[in-house]
């Protein structure tokens, strides 16, 4: 996979982003959300074209992607997990479990297995405080995480 | 053969979902609602019968075959017996989440049907001016933490002249402990923009944001499928329920920033741009998003407003303690036997919360600290409990309410390390406007590391004070100007861990 999307798919996807939030205002964001939601992330090639685009300088641009922990500016694996380093998560071991996740992955934290399947993020509360250790896979919600249930739900989103 | 099983995230999260469809396939006709805040009861699924709805849970997917041979589908096996009837929903008084858990939340008929739009109805037929007293008049203060009171800010909007005037609805919810409003948008979304439409006519505003964090895409799914509904009957749009008022709501989504659930950072954010705090004044309420007259309330503060417009602000003011009238939407997290959502009159002590209704640990050891209000909120001992829940007594206890979050540790915890992580949190999320927050909060981190390591101990916990010190003087927001909070009530209250 390479790093950086070729220049033409990205030219098309900024214009139906752009063109998707016409009218809406100060929609950086939601342009934004909606590339990485095609591309998987925000390629550094798209921040000249945005700012073209909307009349915005590339600093401010860049300013905002790189602002959000969201917005990544490399590919992330097919699948992510976000474990919840949050108080509530850490009540009920939650840094063990994210402990268990790097070293069963092979990762550290913000890491991509090397194949390129799981990405391991750090989230600071997924609104499941009741019933933690909370982890997301993708867009999925977990509650009562047990080192062996992320251990198969890894297994499952590879 | 009506089931009800909650579509809520957190009831998803323990299986909700191969509940509901094993459930279809044995025949029943599944409506999906929201939760009704006993988590530690999800999935729990409720049976219409003739007495009401009866509860069995939790329920995992391999009860499902047996629960339904022993008569679940008509609530004759033995279950929980009837929800309503549970010492857990008797013991609330339930207001703003009086519909969660029991409509169906994509539904706007099971929505009206339940009383939904009665508050709104109420208010489109008073002055605006007069839907602002009312709102004063029933002492609902802001939930999203600094408890301001709303009708105050409304009336500031509604005095401001603008062509052009905003509502928007601060759903970034990044406390953690905190998923009330996450509850709420999912369980009830039509509330909210109700309760939104209301703000709006009071203030004469046109258009509205819910700001809701990318951490709820059900969240953000929920209200986008309701924003749909209600722009169909006429309840958003160019005359709301044929009023002539003309008021429409767009959902926005954060992205991974916990500061953008500070106000004027959440603007800055909704105008496109990095959530850096702005300073204060200009106030929001006269130049807030683009620069116009904006009411900036929580999700709570908005979704209370419809029952007191409905009932009346006396009834609302009925309730509570002191200057902390109504109720309050509280939420039990952590190492906590009985966790979830509860909404009763202010005045209820903490102990009570965590004792009665949280049932103590789930660990069932000691509880040994519990986080009051969110990250920024401080750490308190159990000889504490029976603070009562008032924003007031918090305060001159050193402590805040914030947004009802109660975070319970048993006697595992080391509250070093929970001092470090509230730091290690403020140096990860600080905006990076102040130095004091944003190099202070690094410097404490390596402090309490020493501290931890044994280094020169008494030196090093004099240096964190003064760190604790240029951070709560020195910082422009609450993120800086709080996080000392949590590090000093730990070291206060639980000293022994520093040492
Ligand atoms: C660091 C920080 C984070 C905050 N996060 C939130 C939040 O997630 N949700 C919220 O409603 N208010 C949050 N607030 C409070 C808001 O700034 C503001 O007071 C509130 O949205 C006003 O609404 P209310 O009067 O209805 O409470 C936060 C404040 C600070 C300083
Ligand atoms: S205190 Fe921290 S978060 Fe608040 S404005 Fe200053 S740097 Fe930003
Ligand atoms: S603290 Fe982990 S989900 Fe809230």
């Amino acid at each position: 996979m390479s790093i950086e999307a070729p220049p033409g798919p990205v030219d098309e996807v900024v214009s139906r982003a752009v063109e998707a939030h016409r009218g809406s205002r100060g929609a950086l964001l939601p342009i934004l959300h909606a590339v990485q939601e095609e591309l998987g992330h925000v390629p550094p090639s798209v921040v000249p074209v945005l700012a073209g685009r909307l009349n915005l300088s590339t600093a401010e641009v860049h300013g905002v992607v790189t602002f959000y922990r969201d917005f990544r500016t490399t590919p992330p694996g097919r699948v992510t997990v976000r474990v919840c380093r949050a108080e509530a998560c850490r009540a009920v071991g939650g840094e063990a479990l994210m402990e268990h996740a790097a070293a069963s992955l092979g990762v550290t934290r913000g890491g991509t297995t090397p194949d390129g399947a799981v990405t391991l993020d750090e989230v600071f509360c997924l609104g499941n405080c009741a019933l933690g250790p909370a982890v997301q896979v993708g867009d999925r919600l977990h509650g009562r995480v047990t080192p062996a249930r992320l251990d198969a739900l890894i297994g499952q989103g590879r | 053969m009506k089931v009800f099983v909650p579509k809520d995230s957190a009831a998803v999260s323990v299986g909700a979902d191969e509940v509901a469809e094993l459930l279809a396939r044995a025949g029943a006709q599944v409506v999906r609602t929201g939760s009704r805040g006993m988590l530690w009861l999800e999935p729990l699924v409720e049976v219409e019968t003739d007495a009401g709805r009866v509860g069995y849970g939790p329920v995992a997917p391999e009860d499902v075959d047996g629960l339904v041979a022993a008569g679940m589908l008509d609530g004759t096996a033995p279950g929980l017996g009837l929800v309503e009837d549970l010492p857990w929903m008797r013991a609330q008084q339930r207001l703003t989440f009086v519909r969660v858990g029991v409509v169906d939340p994509a539904d706007p008929a099971d929505h009206e049907r339940h009383g939904g739009l009665d508050g709104l109805r109420a208010a489109l037929g008073m002055d605006p001016a007069d839907v602002v007293t009312a709102v004063t008049d029933s002492g609902l203060r802001g939930r999203g933490g600094a408890g301001f009171p709303t009708g105050v800010k409304w009336k500031t909007v509604a005095d401001a002249e603008s062509e052009l005037k905003f509502v928007c609805c601060n759903a970034d919810e990044g406390d953690s402990g905190t998923f009330a409003d996450r509850m709420l948008m999912e369980g009830d979304p039509f509330t909210l923009l109700t309760g939104m439409t209301i703000a709006a006519y009071a203030v004469g505003a046109s258009e509205g944001y819910v700001y809701v964090r990318s951490e709820y895409p059900d969240a953000v799914a929920a209200l986008r499928t309701a924003i749909v509904a209600a722009r169909g009957q006429g309840w958003l749009g160019e005359s709301v329920l044929g009023s002539g008022f003309a008021f429409d709501v767009h959902v926005r989504v954060g992205a991974g920033a916990y500061i953008c659930g500070e106000e004027t950072s959440m603007l800055e954010s909704l105008e496109g741009k990095r959530g850096t705090v702005r300073p204060k004044p200009p106030i929001p309420a006269l130049e807030g998003l683009f620069g116009h007259p904006t009411v900036v309330n929580n999700v709570l503060s908005l979704a209370s407003v419809p029952t007191i417009l409905a009932d009346g602000a006396e009834a609302y003011a009925a309730l509570g303690v002191g200057r902390s009238r109504g109720t309050q939407v509280f939420q039990l997290g952590g190492n906590i036997a009985r966790g979830g959502v509860l909404e009763t009159a202010f005045g209820i002590s903490l102990g009570e919360l965590v004792e009665t209704f949280g049932g103590g640990t789930l660990s069932g050891r000691p509880v040994r600290a519990v986080q009051v209000g969110g990250p920024l909120g401080a750490y308190l001992p159990v000889e504490q409990f029976d603070l009562p829940m008032d924003y007031e007594a918090f305060a001159a206890s050193g402590a805040m309410v914030g947004h009802g979050g109660i975070v319970v540790f048993d006697d595992t915890v080391d509250m070093s390390s929970m001092a470090r992580f509230a730091m290690e949190f403020c140096a990860e999320e600080s905006c990076g406007r102040c130095t004091p927050c944003r190099i202070g909060a690094v410097r404490g981190v390596e402090t309490i590391d020493r501290i931890r390591a044994g280094e020169d101990r008494e030196a090093n916990l004099v240096l964190l004070e003064d760190l604790c010190e240029l951070m709560t003087d020195g910082s422009l927001c609450a993120m800086g100007g709080l996080t000392p909070l949590p590090v000093r009530s730990a070291i206060t209250h639980f000293g022994e861990d520093f040492r």
